[in-house]
């Protein structure tokens, strides 16, 4: 019984000291960031076809046509590698990238609204809620991230598991905040004063 | 108005028992805090309809048109409907309830949810990981857009899930996907293995009593090893394991506790009564629609 005791207690300090969690963390945050850049590849792969269905109909919306061309290929230059949640810097970068990305979708959406052969046009209903559907994948894949490293945080700064991942050299991982949100929420400083149609909806 | 008053009235006098329960009373606002943060409905059938919009006939009648299809092909549709999903938005609270729900198969992830949020006039498809590649985001909206939507337009809603279930399933049988788990013969060999392992159980306390721990446990886990093979014509890997564990369980006694826990939920597949999700999983595909 004593015996059994002393072992409990074992295992309750040795995991107290919070290794074992730093490495399933860890990993879950590996396996959430991929699934965030698996999304986001996704949607940079459904943006050359949207374009091309919307230049078919709209031409002549240059501005919005290039800006999201712009941002697509920005995004694509970036590195989208697993090894990014390591580097903050990198990570809000790339972060910044993808939300000009966002916006510069929605306004090409939002122009398309003024083209009913274009919003009657099957190919581009199913682009539309592909790009829809791709969005709402990556809002769930971020939570997903975001949760995985609160968990992770916590373990990291918290007594005296916060040891432990300095001994290792476990650093707390960046994560999406609001405050970046808003940052990247603003329109990019692209001259687009004519003909800004977004009232969509 | 007169549930209103009786809120005013439980929280004036939660106020003042504050003063003096303090301590007591801010661990339950945070409970209650808490819970209203999940306020997400748990799905424990296949139809759940908050709002009483279908007939008790209507629900039982989709109730067994999924559940056929759940035997036959193994993939689980589930519908809810609700009368709001305010404040989220219906795209945040699907993915909620299929977290929470789980619906689909394990490791296969063939689960699909139609949330229709009525008075929102909203309705979402959320599919599981595995449906993805059968039922993609373009498609899902053309069996909303195209199918449900004309249905609830005019008001007949058991019409559009009928028909939007109806079409999902066709476009589910397209898919190759793993068989059901058990089919009805499988089931009897589920009975016999119980029947045998009970059995031999006795029978092993018995000899354990009379000859010994090690020497019951071994004739018994022979005994019924046998009986499983010969008698009730079980596979032979299923009659080895009846005895190895029969063995195990009376000759290793100190173990025979958790043996029997672990094999608690072996019926429990089959059951009608207690329908819930499989453990599929949902990353947000799907999607959304209104009327």
């Amino acid at each position: 019984m004593f015996k059994r005791l002393i072992v409990l207690f074992m295992m309750t300090v040795l995991s107290g000291c919070g290794y074992n969690t730093l490495q399933s963390g860890d990993e879950a945050i590996k396996a959430a960031w991929a699934e965030v850049l698996n999304q986001y590849q996704r949607r940079a792969d459904l943006v050359p076809n949207l374009v091309n269905v919307v230049k078919g109909y709209a031409a002549h919306e240059k501005d919005v046509l290039t800006e999201v061309t712009e941002a697509r290929a920005k995004v694509g230059s970036l590195q989208a590698t697993p090894e990014l949640v390591n580097d903050e810097q990198a990570f809000q970068k790339f972060i910044a990238a993808q939300g000009q990305m966002t916006s510069a979708i929605s306004r090409l959406l939002g122009v398309a609204e003024n083209y009913p052969q274009l919003k009657a046009d099957g190919l581009f209903r199913d682009l539309q809620a592909q790009l829809e559907g791709t969005e709402n994948r990556i809002t769930v894949a971020r939570n997903r991230y975001i949760a995985a490293v609160k968990d992770y945080n916590i373990t990291v700064r918290s007594f005296p598991s916060n040891l432990t991942a300095m001994m290792f050299g476990y650093k707390a991982k960046p994560s999406f905040t609001v405050e970046n949100e808003q940052a990247i929420a603003k329109p990019p400083i692209v001259d687009f004063g004519a003909p800004a149609t977004t009232t969509g909806h | 108005m007169r549930l209103q008053r009786l809120l005013v009235i439980n929280m004036l006098s939660a106020i003042f028992l504050r003063a003096r329960y303090g301590a007591l009373f801010f661990p339950l606002l945070f409970c209650m805090m808490a819970w209203a943060m999940v306020g997400v409905p748990e799905l424990s059938s296949r139809v759940t309809d908050l709002t009483g919009t279908l007939s008790a006939e209507q629900v039982s009648a989709l109730e067994n048109k999924l559940a056929a299809f759940e035997a036959k092909k193994g993939s689980q549709i589930a519908v809810l409907i609700v009368p709001t999903t305010q404040p989220k938005d219906i795209a945040e609270f699907g993915i909620e309830v299929a977290d929470l729900a789980q619906i689909g198969r394990k490791g296969i992830d063939d689960g699909v949810i139609l949330i229709v949020a009525k008075d929102d006039r909203k309705l979402r498809l959320e599919v599981g990981y595995g449906l993805e590649g059968v039922i993609p985001d373009a498609i899902a909206k053309r069996v909303i857009a195209e199918t449900i939507t004309p249905h609830f337009k005019e008001g007949d809603y058991a019409g559009g899930i009928n028909a939007g279930v109806d079409q999902l399933m066709t476009l589910i049988e397209g898919e190759v996907l793993p068989a059901p788990s058990e089919s009805s013969g499988e089931n009897l060999g589920e009975g016999s293995f119980l029947f045998i392992l009970i059995g031999g159980l006795i029978a092993g306390f018995v000899l354990s009593v009379m000859m010994g721990r090690v020497m019951g446990g071994l004739l018994a886990g022979l005994g019924s090893g046998l009986m499983a093979a010969l008698v009730l014509g079980l596979a032979f890997s299923i009659a080895v394991f009846v005895g190895l564990m029969v063995f195990f369980i009376v000759g290793v006694r100190s173990t025979g506790g958790r043996g029997w826990s672990n094999r608690g939920g072996f019926g429990g597949s089959s059951g009608g009564d207690s329908w819930g999700g499989g453990g599929g999983r949902f990353g947000g595909g799907g999607a959304s629609g209104s009327w």
